[in-house]
């Protein structure tokens, strides 16, 4: 299977202190990776950097054979082939839900208003929102903020979902729902790429583990091989660490 | 000061009083939305990003530069020293300005630079998950605070706005140093041909404490409208659970 997004070399530094050092990562079609490892290592800087909310220091982004970073390339076309779900939810405050997944099909796909409402209110109801649509997001759960924030996402038509720890912020108790909705898109053949401590989902919906440590790729393969039988010791130790609390 | 004096005053001098009631309000109303107008402008012009060093960042710096200029300016120095300056300086040079004219400009330029740090407090207070969001669809920056961030701007700065407002109500008296017939110097006028100054600007202060009222009130009527009702409905319709 072909590439979608493919990350060579990527380095990112924040002044002096370097980030992210030579990352290599593919994520292919269809392909469900996650990608673990402990607070600061680097994943949401990872995640930012390929869809360019941070600008990479050095490498190359090459997204459907296509090198990005290549400053001819048009970055806000890029973006909406990439969807995003922050750990914080991120919904437009001044919009209600219904709007927050219309907004970029209008305005920036230039999509007729009634061909936007229907696709929101498809995704809506996909991720069980759908009755929903007049609530303004602070009148919303947690959960619930995420689920909108997830059909937003999925609206734009995107070749690739992007997650950074989507259930992070969330009571424990609404954990649940979000990993559903995220274990169906799985099962339907969306490619994502999974930044999660949730190491239960991300043996099960994961085709790949990528598991990161201070800035690089340390260990991936299968979710059997990378949480059952790691072979480095920062994996073990990680695992341990986690699998403990 | 007596009853019967005051309502005396009002069956002689009422039209006089409502005129310059009219016209204080006109001021007030008028000024503010040419201050806010005037905030945006340069809040936003102080936001725009400027990540590389060319000649649009330039001349945006240097536009930049002058907006904090007229803004340093403008509150610094007091508002019946402006009008001065203003009238009789544009008078020197052979322009008479309409005075209602005059006194926008005065109120509209000194209320944009108040509102101009307002508007810009507003648009960093906005959480930058927002940005990054829009920015994640595929806005750009000028899509970003069309559809999401000035929405919450004007929203977050109305009762500010609506201070702005009942300053310049009260405050568009000192205009009466240009002549501008608002209610101080409708009032001046009346005290000048009845003497009766106490019992005159007795029914001043009441009239500006209604409008000043009036006005608190209009504002947080609006407050609620804008942020809707604070229950949803659910929609039964499309009602279900996830599948
Ligand atoms: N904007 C920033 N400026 C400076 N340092 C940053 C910035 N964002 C992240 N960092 C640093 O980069 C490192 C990795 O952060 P992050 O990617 O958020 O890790 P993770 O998501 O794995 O917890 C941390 O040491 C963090 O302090
Ligand atoms: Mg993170």
């Amino acid at each position: 299977m072909t590439n979608v997004i493919e990350i060579k070399n990527l380095s990112k530094s924040f002044g002096s202190h370097e980030v992210l050092r030579d990352v290599n990562f593919s994520v292919k079609k269809g392909e469900v990776v996650c990608l673990i490892g402990s607070s600061g290592s680097g994943k949401s800087t990872l995640l930012r950097c390929v869809n360019l909310l941070e600008t990479p220091s050095g490498g190359n982004i090459i997204y459907n054979g296509e090198n990005i970073l290549d400053s001819k390339h048009n970055v806000e076309q890029y973006r909406t082939h990439l969807g995003m779900v922050f750990q914080q939810f991120n919904l437009f405050n001044n919009l209600n839900v219904i709007d927050n997944c219309t907004v970029g099909q209008q305005k920036v796909l230039k999509r007729s208003k009634a061909e936007a409402i229907e696709k929101a209110m498809k995704y809506l109801e996909v991720v069980g929102m759908a009755q929903y649509k007049n609530a303004k997001p602070r009148q919303l759960s947690g959960g619930q903020k995420q689920r909108v924030a997830i059909a937003r996402a999925l609206a734009m038509d995107p070749d690739v979902m992007l997650f950074d720890e989507p259930t992070s912020a969330l009571d424990p108790e609404m954990v649940g729902e979000v990993l559903k909705v995220m274990r169906m898109l799985a099962s339907q053949g969306n490619t994502m790429l999974i930044v999660t401590h949730e190491m239960e989902f991300a043996r099960e919906v994961a085709d790949r583990i990528v598991f990161m440590d201070k800035g690089v790729i340390v260990e991936e393969g299968h979710p059997d091989q990378v949480l059952v039988n790691p072979q480095h010791e920062r994996t073990k130790e990680f695992l341990k660490r986690t699998l403990k609390s | 000061m007596n009853l019967e004096t005051i309502i005396s005053i009002l069956q002689n001098s009422w039209p006089m009083f409502l005129r310059g009631a009219y016209m204080t309000l006109a001021i007030a109303v008028i000024s503010t939305i040419i201050g806010a107008f005037i905030g945006f402008f340069i809040g936003i012009m102080h936001t725009i990003p400027m990540k590389s060093l060319s000649l649009k960042t330039v001349l945006l710096k240097i536009g930049n530069f002058l907006l904090t200029c007229y803004v340093e300016i403008f509150r610094g120095t007091p508002m019946i020293v402006q009008a001065m300056v203003v009238f009789y300086g544009l008078y020197a040079y052979g322009i008479e300005l309409n005075r209602f004219v005059a006194a926008l400009v005065v109120v509209g330029l000194n209320t944009g630079a108040y509102m101009a740090e307002i508007v810009r407090g507003g648009i960093v207070s906005v959480d930058k998950g927002q940005y990054e969001a829009a920015q994640a669809i595929g806005m750009n920056h000028v899509q970003t605070m069309i559809y999401v961030v000035l929405p919450q701007v004007a929203r977050n700065i109305l009762p500010a706005t609506g201070n702005q407002l009942i300053m310049n109500i009260k405050d568009s008296a000192v205009l009466s140093v240009i002549s501008v017939a608002e209610l101080f110097f409708q009032t001046k006028s009346v005290g000048g041909a009845n003497f009766k100054y106490a019992e005159s600007f007795l029914i001043a202060s009441i009239m500006y404490l209604i409008m000043t009222f009036t006005a608190t009130r209009l504002l947080r009527v609006m407050e609620r409208r804008l942020d809707g009702p604070n229950a949803y409905k659910v929609d039964k319709e499309s009602e279900g659970q996830i599948q």
